[in-house]
């Protein structure tokens, strides 16, 4: 089937072949194997050369160089050091990391284990969402699994090499994925984001050097180390190296989770793949990278997805969110939508996330409502561009993507809205009006029975008449009419 | 240290590394704004969250803008702050900021002294483009701090003086968005909270949101009120920052003015703090000598160092945080509440006033002397020794509300008895004050010989914790000296650990002291105010006749006339206090 030829599973390879609660399961498919290889084999600057010839990038969104990030912490001197796996999964939609966790965990604890050994770190902390109860009750089987095998504790492998995991919880808050948020909230201070520099590298962790990565970078890092970096970089673009996994959502017939090699065009993940677009409608944008990810359109369906492709077309890999909508979609609302979503998430700290989000949200609204001007939507670029340019973290940095890429992408509606007063989806239901044809209405009186507002009027055997300004939109009528009589305008 | 070179509004800065954009910008005098920014040099505050992004800039090769306090200058850095880009930020910022701000400004106490005012009208802001919904938040009056938290723009300075300079730990930030607000845990009102009242908090705030509570009109009503005397006190560190008030600078002694102006806003006696302080020090340095007599004489259970008591924030902090320790402060009472408990006495006596009759009203520089004058154990059957305590800012209200023209002001004396003062009463406004008034009358009453010299530069200064061993003829005292709850915190742990040599220890709770206070003009950050003020109390203390509070003859009078001796029975009745263990007091 297409829709697993194009699928080449690296961080998900165990994911539904082992028993995430027997080690012995992923020891029996290598696990722990390129561990054991770099301990006793190779030298910290060895397999870090390797992270870094694979070509490897985070992919929790920021895309940094893993090999070089891990070089980074590596080159500070310092008693203690840190690995965190940033576990925070927090896209709405999006859940790689949890089945990485929840299906193979060992694979994240020993390549934690692994930077350890690389960064000069004999501890690791796995910050992760409290919503998240298998993912931590099988990492806790995991780990102590792992103890009792010596794949963790003291001179691991018979070398003098120790190292040690535990689990830090989240809250749930969105902007603790951000790693000097994540911190924060380990050290037991409110979860919020600092100007870097100074980055994790050189003061993380109760100040000390901290290498941070994501769940799904770490799932990566044995592969690579067992079947070699030039495996791992033959696949992928010039620049993007490897598999991404996607959570495909939306308006296609399949969904869920899929991971595909980067260069795989937009249109093979959404007709391939996700099988096209449901019920036989017309694809309209795809949103990726999550929830300050940008939307792009049928023009951008044949670039191929990596990093810097993706945000030179105005989005983002971001985690790897992928929504799919169709022509029902409004993407103004759509936008509304997801400042709802960066509007609750932001942290409060800096003054262009907290009130700007707040505000375009807010113009947003006043756009779907119809009372938007031709002026608003000036202000609203012009401000999406400064939260944008001012934001302290990546939250704000990001959040206005979904307003300025519909705003780049899909004008059109955006003044159909203000200069018609009309929703072009007829998504808004403030621009929307129900009517009656009287030709086809007999006047059974189901409709005015059925309104919870009485917004019908109209006598037995007689066409009935809905009062716009008292019917609130909820479609009831128009489900119950027999006779095909309402209809949209 | 290594220097480097970078560019900003074309302009070539060499600066030491790690030196930010901002200060770099300053040294060539490009004055980029700022709104959270606060840095006070010398005193350990520093607030740079890199929150408000006002202060953005542009940096050549950058995809963001940088917020240039917290960007260090890089070698070869083209930084731009004032391009379309830059300037457009700076205002959309502003903006968004104001847009959430009540428009209060006319009858706002902070009104023509914030921050948030100055800078939108810096920047030449006549419209708000971003209008929308305001938060709310739940207000707080306690008797010494209003918080108006509607007014808060989410700069933290309040924050970082609360725990990072005072360790008090009460404000932080919750909440999270549009809803976040610096408060309390749980919103609770300061009044339950751990909260000292040393209103630095206020002293720092940019906007009207943390304000002191006004006592004016009931100082007014007072004085309009026939059945009343109405008797004011000055503390000594007023007198070195009202003038800023009235647009002098920093520094001017205005002690004959602010007399004169008290007279005529209608004060039946206007006195002076300074002479409660000399009071306080006959009986804290009898204290001490006594403890330390106990001590040579081999008690092993005395209590030292013992530490001064009169600042009311540094009592409250060690009842909420150090309570298993309060034993050691030196139980005299404030100068504040010993002058209210012998006005409420000795001087209604002298007048032939029932105490009820006899409103004590006080000028601080303080916000926790308003907290301090409510506590019930400086009361006599429901009637406060000190009836009202107002700040410097109040005063200078109630003079203006007057129609003085303080700058024109005549001089005036204070009158007597309780208006006599030694220079020893004065330094109590400043860091290091109060030992040395307390070392220069303990020395002549345990040595029965006259001081060669009664300047102890030794103990003077601006460092946050000093430290000096004076000499008793013979017998080596060691002082310590903390400014800031935070430098406090850290010789109260040392004594806790047994690791304190000293034998007498003076806490201010404020930065710089008295001088510093919560209840002063603001110093918006310029730390060579709160120097100023401090040169201006030495400058009074050594234009004084007498510099020792024992030669005060009103001090020695009121004991042969009235107390007896220092520490002796009235004095324990009258000037002594007990403290509380307050610990367990924070209620959910």
């Amino acid at each position: 089937m297409v829709k697993y030829k194009k699928q080449i599973r690296i961080a998900l390879r165990n994911c539904g072949f082992i028993n995430p609660e027997n080690v012995d399961e992923y020891i029996v498919r290598e696990g722990y194997a390129a561990l054991g290889n770099a301990l006793t084999n190779m030298t910290p600057e060895e397999v870090i050369d390797v992270i870094k010839n694979s070509g490897l990038r985070g992919r929790g969104g920021g895309g940094f160089p893993t090999g070089l990030k891990w070089e980074l912490t590596r080159k500070v001197d310092a008693d203690q050091k840190y690995v965190v796996c940033n576990a925070d999964e927090g896209d709405p939609g999006a859940f790689m990391d949890r089945s990485i966790l929840e299906g193979d965990p060992h694979t994240v604890l020993e390549a934690m284990a692994i930077n350890g050994y690389c960064t000069g770190a004999s501890k690791g902390l796995i910050y992760i969402r409290a919503e998240y109860p298998l993912a931590i009750k099988r990492l806790k089987i995991a780990i102590d699994q792992a103890r009792e095998y010596g794949l963790l504790g003291e001179d691991i492998f018979g070398t003098n090499f120790s190292f040690d995991v535990e689990l830090r919880y989240g809250a749930g808050a969105f902007v603790c994925g951000e790693e000097t948020a994540l911190i924060h909230s380990m050290e037991g201070l409110r979860g919020e984001p600092t100007v870097k520099p100074p980055f994790p590298s050189e003061s993380g962790y109760k100040g000390m050097p901290t290498n941070v990565n994501n769940v799904e970078t770490y799932a990566n890092i044995p592969v690579i180390l067992l079947k070699g970096a030039d495996w791992f970089s033959s696949i992928g673009t010039e620049k993007s190296k490897g598999t991404k996994v996607f959570a495909l959502a939306g308006k296609v017939n399949n969904v869920g989770l899929i991971e595909v090699p980067m260069g795989t065009t937009l249109r093979e993940v959404i007709f391939d793949i996700g099988g096209g677009i449901k019920d036989g409608k017309k694809f309209k944008a795809v949103q990726t990278g999550g929830p300050s990810g940008g939307c792009l359109t049928e023009n951008h369906l044949d670039i191929s997805i990596d990093y810097d492709n993706l945000i030179a077309s105005g989005s983002m890999m971001g985690s790897g969110g992928m929504i799919v909508m169709d022509e029902d979609d409004c993407m103004v609302s759509m936008a509304k939508f997801y400042l709802d979503f960066t509007v609750e998430e932001s942290c409060g700290k800096c003054s262009p996330c907290r009130i700007g989000n707040k505000r375009l949200y807010e113009m947003l609204d006043t756009i779907t409502q119809g009372k938007g001007t031709l002026e608003d939507l000036s202000k609203l670029r012009n401000l999406a561009n400064v939260v944008k340019d001012t934001s302290l973290c990546g939250l704000g940095q990001t959040s206005p993507n979904p307003v300025l890429s519909t705003m780049d992408n899909f004008l059109d509606e955006y003044m159909a809205h203000v200069k018609d007063g009309k929703c072009p989806s007829g998504q808004c239901k403030a621009l929307m009006s129900y009517i009656i044809n009287a030709d086809a209405c007999v006047g059974c009186t189901l409709c005015a029975r059925v309104c919870p507002v009485d917004a019908i009027s109209g006598e037995k055997k007689m066409a009935h008449l809905i009062d716009d300004d008292a019917c609130i939109k909820c479609g009831a009528c128009m489900d119950k009419c027999k006779f095909g009589a309402i209809f949209i305008q | 240290m290594d220097l480097v070179k970078l560019t900003i509004d074309n302009t070539p800065v060499v600066v030491e590394q790690g030196t930010t954009v901002l200060e770099a910008a300053r040294s060539v005098g490009v004055d980029i704004p700022t709104l959270c920014y606060m840095k006070l040099d010398d005193l350990e505050f520093e607030n740079k969250p890199g929150g408000c992004r006002v202060c953005v800039v542009e940096v050549e090769g950058r995809r963001n803008l940088a917020p240039s306090c917290k960007t260090a200058c890089d070698e070869g850095m083209v930084v731009n702050t004032h391009s379309v880009r830059a300037i457009n930020a700076r205002r959309t910022v502003m903006e968004l900021i104001l847009s959430d701000h009540p428009f209060e400004c006319l009858v706002c106490a902070k009104s023509g002294k914030c921050d948030l005012q100055s800078l939108a009208q810096d920047l030449g802001i006549r419209e708000i483009h971003y209008q929308g919904e305001k938060s709310h938040y739940k207000g707080d009056e306690s008797p010494a701090i209003i918080r108006e938290m509607d007014k808060c723009i989410m700069c933290r300075r309040c924050e970082t003086a609360c725990n990072d300079v005072q360790t008090v730990g009460t404000l932080s930030a919750i909440y999270r968005g549009f809803e976040s607000v610096v408060a309390p845990a749980f919103e609770m009102d300061l009044d339950h909270t751990n909260c000292t009242f040393c209103g630095q908090c206020v002293a720092v705030c940019p906007t009207g949101a943390l304000i002191e509570r006004d006592y004016t009109w009931q100082v007014m009503d007072a004085i309009v009120n026939p059945k009343k005397r109405v008797i004011v006190q000055t503390a000594p560190a007023v007198r070195a920052a009202l003038g800023e008030e009235f647009g002098l600078e920093p520094g001017t002694l205005v002690t004959g003015k602010m007399v004169t102006a008290l007279r005529k806003i209608g004060f039946d006696h206007v006195f002076d703090t300074d002479f409660a302080a000399d009071l306080t020090i006959m009986e804290e340095g009898t204290e001490l000598l006594g403890r330390l007599n106990k001590f040579l004489e081999g008690d092993k259970d005395v209590k030292l160092p013992m530490l001064t008591s009169c600042c009311p924030a540094w009592v409250n902090f060690f009842e909420h945080h150090f309570p298993e320790m309060k034993d050691i402060p030196s139980t005299a009472k404030s100068p504040q509440q010993m002058f209210g408990a012998i006005a409420k006495t000795y001087f209604a006596n002298q007048l032939k006033v029932k105490r009820e009759d006899l409103v004590v009203v006080s000028v601080m520089p303080c916000l926790a002397k308003k907290y301090e004058a409510s506590r019930e154990e400086f009361s006599a059957n429901g009637d406060a020794d000190v009836n009202i305590s107002i700040t410097t800012r109040e005063l200078a209200q109630m003079i203006k509300n007057a129609n003085l023209k303080f700058t024109d002001l005549p001089n005036d004396d204070f009158d007597r008895p309780m208006g006599e003062s030694s220079g020893a009463g004065v330094i109590f406004g400043t860091t290091g004050g109060v030992i040395e008034a307390a070392v220069r009358t303990a020395y002549e009453l345990h040595t029965d010989k006259e001081l060669a010299r009664v300047d102890f530069k030794e103990l003077r200064g601006f460092e946050g914790i000093r430290s000096a061993t004076i000499d008793f003829d013979g017998l080596p005292i060691n002082i310590g000296i903390a400014h800031g709850l935070g430098n406090a915190r850290t010789l109260l742990n040392d004594i806790k650990e047994g690791k304190s040599e000293f034998h007498a220890i003076e806490i201010m709770a404020c930065p710089g002291g008295c001088i510093g206070g919560g209840g002063q003009p603001y110093h918006h950050g310029d730390v060579t105010v709160l120097k100023r003020r401090q040169k201006a109390i030495y400058q009074e203390d050594a234009g004084k006749s007498i510099r020792k509070s024992h030669e005060n003859p009103y001090i020695q009078k009121l004991y042969t006339e009235f107390l007896g001796e220092p520490c002796g029975e009235k004095s324990h009745e009258l000037l002594h206090t007990h403290y509380f263990d307050k610990k367990k007091k924070i209620e959910i």
